[in-house]
């Protein structure tokens, strides 16, 4: 493994073993979010627009450090931008794994 | 016509036995972006009187009208394009024209409607009234790449115009005849234009940029002179913020010389002085701006904001340049409209469910209606707009 991956990896493995899975209601939000901001872009049924289409089947071979690290810091020279501002890496975590299907 | 009339009348009463006539110059459609439907609205009472189902997925929907005021043509996500009779209160046409679009526009001559198309990436016109394919542009680039297509306008000569996201063209394309589109196409317009505008006497396109800093901008009345770059700074600037949600241009106005923009990403809208194409101002806002509208009579600006801060709007005085009101209309505010005359703005409350509308003088709420998960509300005055 390359050591900048080793890098970017250690510190979000770091917060998922002791990852804590946010608050019902924070949940609920976050859901929220991914179905209305996030699909203002990526779409309502996640088949994309301005951005990449979200599908489960699409993102579930993308590794949970990859998608976590994009949504937390953006992809520089798109429009996707750097929520880090409004979320926390638990917050990040939980609409990957949301949107691979596997989270509640 | 019989049954014309009786259809327009059950949606007012419940009997039929007299026809009664309806204009629809009162009249607006509200979009209800999760449930694919749209609410019928009137703004001489502030009422709903009815709503429009199955019109697929609404996100990031918008629609335009007929001359007659009386049909809308309705742009989805998942590539469909609706035809909603507004008197019959019902769909009466449609038609799944591509995987993925994002918005249109109709014709001067309103014959035609154009549909702009992220997959696969171009644009397709329509007849208005058969909503019969008429045309295919595929946006297909100089270098032979396909485009995602945005800011597709109208423009007076029977025109449309189009920015290629990917490529960073813009095309103008002339329907004059129908069947064969003459397009001129602009090459390196600058990198990634996302969203565009024709100014309200149909003489500038403008086309804002997301890669770069800058708005590209085509003289429709000298299309010879090319594409110039106005507002070089205009954009993320030297310390990008990240951008929520991009900014939408249509709200742009002029009052006198100048012009109003939301900046990219900043708490700030910039004011352009439109003689020489300059910024002269920036006012500090409450968030970073989505829209950024005028009343109709330039007096006033109304502004709202992306995340975090999308549940204010602000009440800029144009002769001051100064915020006068910060109201909180409900959570996650995404569009406003103004009544024909600006003596009432309609806002959408995506995340409380609901419309307000509100007295543009006294800054007052003056009505509620709840809505499903509302987004755009577009009134039938834009039928005569150029450039909506």
């Amino acid at each position: 493994m390359k050591p900048v991956l080793v890098l970017a990896l250690g510190g979000l493995l770091a917060a998922s073993a002791a990852w804590a899975a946010p608050s019902p209601a924070r949940q609920e939000q976050l859901r929220h979010m991914v179905d209305q901001d996030c699909g203002s872009c990526h779409g309502l049924t996640r088949n994309g627009g301005l951005g990449s289409p979200l599908k489960a089947e699409r993102l579930v071979d993308m590794g949970d450090e990859a998608l976590t690290a994009t949504i937390l810091d953006g992809r520089p020279g798109t429009p996707m931008p750097a929520w880090r501002g409004l979320l926390s890496e638990d917050d990040a975590l939980w609409i990957v794994r949301h949107l691979k299907g596997e989270g509640p | 016509m019989k049954r014309l009339a009786c259809a327009a009348f059950a949606l007012m009463l419940s009997a039929c036995a007299q026809p009664q006539l309806r204009a629809t110059g009162d009249l607006g459609l509200v979009v209800e972006r999760a449930d694919g439907a749209l609410q019928l609205v009137e703004t001489s009472h502030n009422t709903a009187l009815g709503r429009i189902t199955g019109l697929g997925d609404l996100s990031h929907a918008s629609l335009v009208y007929s001359r007659d005021e009386r049909f809308a043509f309705v742009f989805g996500r998942d590539g469909g394009l609706t035809k909603v009779d507004l008197l019959q209160g019902r769909v009466v046409g449609r038609v799944v024209q591509s995987g993925n679009s994002i918005g249109g526009a109709i014709s001067q001559d309103g014959r035609l409607v154009a549909v702009a198309n992220y997959t696969p990436g171009g644009v397709k016109v329509f007849d208005t009234d058969t909503l019969e394919l008429v045309a295919d542009i595929p946006a297909i680039a100089a270098d032979g790449s396909r485009s995602k297509v945005v800011g597709l306008e109208d423009a007076p000569g029977n025109r449309f115009v189009f920015s290629l996201y990917e490529a960073g063209e813009i095309w103008l394309a002339d329907l004059k005849d129908s069947k064969a589109p003459k397009i001129r196409k602009y090459t390196g317009i600058g990198n990634q234009p996302y969203d565009a505008l024709v100014t309200e006497d149909g003489h500038y396109y403008m086309a804002g940029l997301f890669g770069e800093d800058g708005i590209a901008m085509l003289d429709l009345w000298n299309p010879d002179a090319g594409v110039r770059r106005i507002l070089d700074h205009y954009g993320k600037g030297q310390q990008p913020l990240p951008v929520y949600k991009m900014p939408h241009l249509e709200g742009w106005a002029a009052s006198g010389t100048q012009a109003f923009l939301p900046a990219v990403g900043r708490h700030e809208v910039l004011v352009v002085d439109t003689t020489t194409w300059r910024e002269v101002g920036r006012i500090p806002v409450a968030g970073q701006p989505i829209f950024a509208m005028l009343r109709p009579d330039g007096r006033q600006m109304w502004v709202n904001f992306a995340l975090p801060d999308n549940g204010k709007v602000q009440v800029i005085d144009i002769p001051s340049l100064k915020v006068v009101k910060t109201i909180e209309p409900g959570k996650a505010v995404l569009h406003m409209e103004f009544t024909p005359r600006g003596e009432r703005v309609w806002l959408s409350a995506r995340d409380s469910d609901q419309v307000t509308v509100w007295d543009t003088e006294t800054l007052e709420k003056v009505a509620e209606l709840p809505a499903q998960k509302p987004s755009g509300i577009f009134f039938t005055a834009r039928a005569h707009k150029i450039g909506l």
